[in-house]
């Protein structure tokens, strides 16, 4: 303490008349250092805040068409649009439907399995008839469909936006079935 | 002659076999106690076995392909961790329970067993060696098996077949025979608030500090079927025997992505309306479910009243109504779990009470 009082004795009379403490006090530090820690922590949280939403989001389009009519096999189940929106086509004798690729289960991706005719879910081992009837492991409803529809092209157009359930009498509703019309 | 054992092996490992085999050895483990721990050779064969299993199967090229996948080793390590320490603390309880049986206190409590290491050096030394030793198993484990790194997640491409981290094993298979709400949110949840009730139904104070067994047999049964039987097990099951399309392979089975397994469920109702009655579903839930109602409401209501009178009378008398009521509500749902698999195994059976329309499913 003495050797602090000394140094400081020793500033004033060395100095030109204002000692260094005064002088640093001369400039708004605090102000500024306040200013500095609310703008660093404005900007941690922002980019917290801003780190919650993804940088690229995967949404596929939720309307698409599909092509004609005929260029669709009876009998067939289509996985050639599953990547890109995330349907099933599946073409009967009497027309035309779209599943949506989510288990009813715990929403994994299920795999078309030609040879064995069914969709089977990697995740739970749940089984879909190629209908979307659920008939194996634990899925406890059917997989969904969307609207299907012809365009004014003639191409079919899948909307996926408008779902529809079994269980709740969905599929006798006629926008979720296309029926062919040669 | 080797095919053959490769088959028989195959065949002991099907879900139904492996689950009995399973309680059955929990269960003879502690049966025979004596035996298991205080013979030299049976002791040695019970610390061995998974050492013995996992090394002759890996001459098998099937098994050694999911042998040698890098999430895969450490299971095994986990399978002879959990017999080694099973066998271990029952043989200290052996002991124990030899001692207390002739009047003398448990080896933790007897003065004349007592040994008093210091903290400084005895105690941090070790802790240093432990430390030391470890990081450099994980450090050349790391470098010697690296990490398995996939490609990018795609949201339409779910691996076949995908499988939950090894400690969730358990809980995927879960999923497997309840509903997802039940397997996801409620069973999940009574385990953690049931391990967390243990000391509250449980207020035994033997044991407290020392092995033994004798002083509190069934809560050592109890707790080890909940923890070997529908932990460990489920956790090895899903990591060597659940294969693509999350069907069942045995052990030496090559994973065939179109092994085609009939696996066609059925609920109760569709049984009794369907195939019993011959007239088709009524259209009524509560009408169609009734049977299934009506046995689940004699297991979670009747079957604790009918026990507290019979089976459990001594607990329900320690422990009162209230306890009584949580730790046989517990019981019942870790029961319900083999009760549910086993009817999945055999006859495909899918639910007992199926209300799609209310999403109720049990």
């Amino acid at each position: 303490m003495a050797e602090a009082k000394a140094q400081k004795a020793a500033g004033t009379a060395a100095g030109t008349g204002t000692n260094r403490r005064e002088f640093l006090a001369s400039f708004p530090f605090v102000t500024a250092a306040w200013v500095a820690m609310t703008g660093a922590l404005a900007g941690v949280g922002a980019a917290t805040l801003r780190f919650l939403y993804p940088n690229v989001l995967y949404e596929p389009p939720q309307q698409f068409k599909i092509g004609l009519p005929t260029d669709f096999q009876v009998g067939e189940v289509s996985t050639a649009f599953k990547d890109r929106f995330g349907v099933w086509v599946v073409r009967n004798d009497e027309g035309f439907y779209a599943l949506i690729t989510v288990c009813t289960h715990l929403g994994c991706t299920p795999n078309w399995l030609a040879t064995e005719n069914k969709f089977k879910c990697p995740c739970h081992g749940s089984g879909f008839y190629s209908s979307g009837i659920n008939f194996e492991g634990p899925a406890p409803r059917p997989l969904e469909r969307a609207a299907i529809a012809l365009a004014d092209d003639g191409q079919i157009q899948v909307d996926k936006s408008q779902k529809y359930l079994f269980e709740q009498g969905g599929w006798d509703d006629p926008s979720s079935f296309l029926p062919f019309t040669a | 002659m080797i095919d053959l054992l490769r088959g028989f092996m195959n065949w002991l490992f099907e879900p139904s076999i492996a689950l009995t085999l399973t309680i059955v050895a929990v269960w003879a483990l502690y049966r025979y106690r004596r035996v298991c721990t205080q013979n030299k050779i049976v002791g040695g064969l019970i610390v061995a076995s998974p050492l013995l299993f996992f090394f002759f199967s890996a001459f098998d090229p099937n098994f050694w392909i999911q042998f040698k996948r890098p999430d895969n080793i450490p299971i095994a390590g986990m399978m002879f961790l959990v017999v080694f320490f099973t066998w271990f603390a029952l043989k200290l309880a052996v002991d124990n329970d030899d001692r207390i049986r002739e009047g003398r206190p448990p080896k933790e409590a007897d003065p004349e067993e007592e040994e008093k290491v210091f903290v400084w050096p005895d105690l941090v030394y070790t802790e240093l060696l432990c430390l030391l030793l470890v990081s450099i198993l994980l450090v050349v484990w790391s470098i010697l098996i690296p990490a398995p790194l996939e490609e990018p997640a795609n949201p339409q491409l779910t691996p076949n077949p995908s499988k939950a981290p090894w400690y969730f094993l358990g809980l995927q298979e879960i999923l497997v025979y309840f509903d997802p709400w039940l397997a996801g949110v409620v069973i999940p949840t009574f385990i953690i608030i049931g391990l967390m009730a243990i000391p509250y139904i449980d207020t035994n104070e033997k044991g407290n500090g020392y092995y033994t067994y004798e002083e509190r047999k069934s809560e050592i049964f109890l707790f080890q079927f909940g923890f070997i039987v529908l932990w460990v097990f489920l956790v090895f099951e899903g990591t060597f025997l659940r294969g693509p399309n999350w069907n069942f392979y045995g052990p030496y089975e090559y994973w065939d992505p179109h092994k085609l397994v009939p696996l066609t469920n059925i609920n109760l109702s569709e049984v009794l309306w369907a195939r019993w009655l011959g007239i088709g579903l009524p259209s009524f839930w509560l009408v169609r479910e009734f049977v299934g109602i009506v046995l689940m409401l004699l297991y979670f209501v009747a079957l604790p009243v009918w026990l507290a009178r019979g089976f459990l009378r001594r607990y329900y008398d320690q422990m009162g109504l209230m306890r009584y009521v949580i730790f046989s509500h517990l019981l019942l749902w870790m029961v319900m779990i083999p009760i549910k698999m086993y009817l999945r195994w055999t006859i495909n059976l899918k639910y007992f009470v199926a209300i799609p329309e209310l999403l109720f499913n049990i």
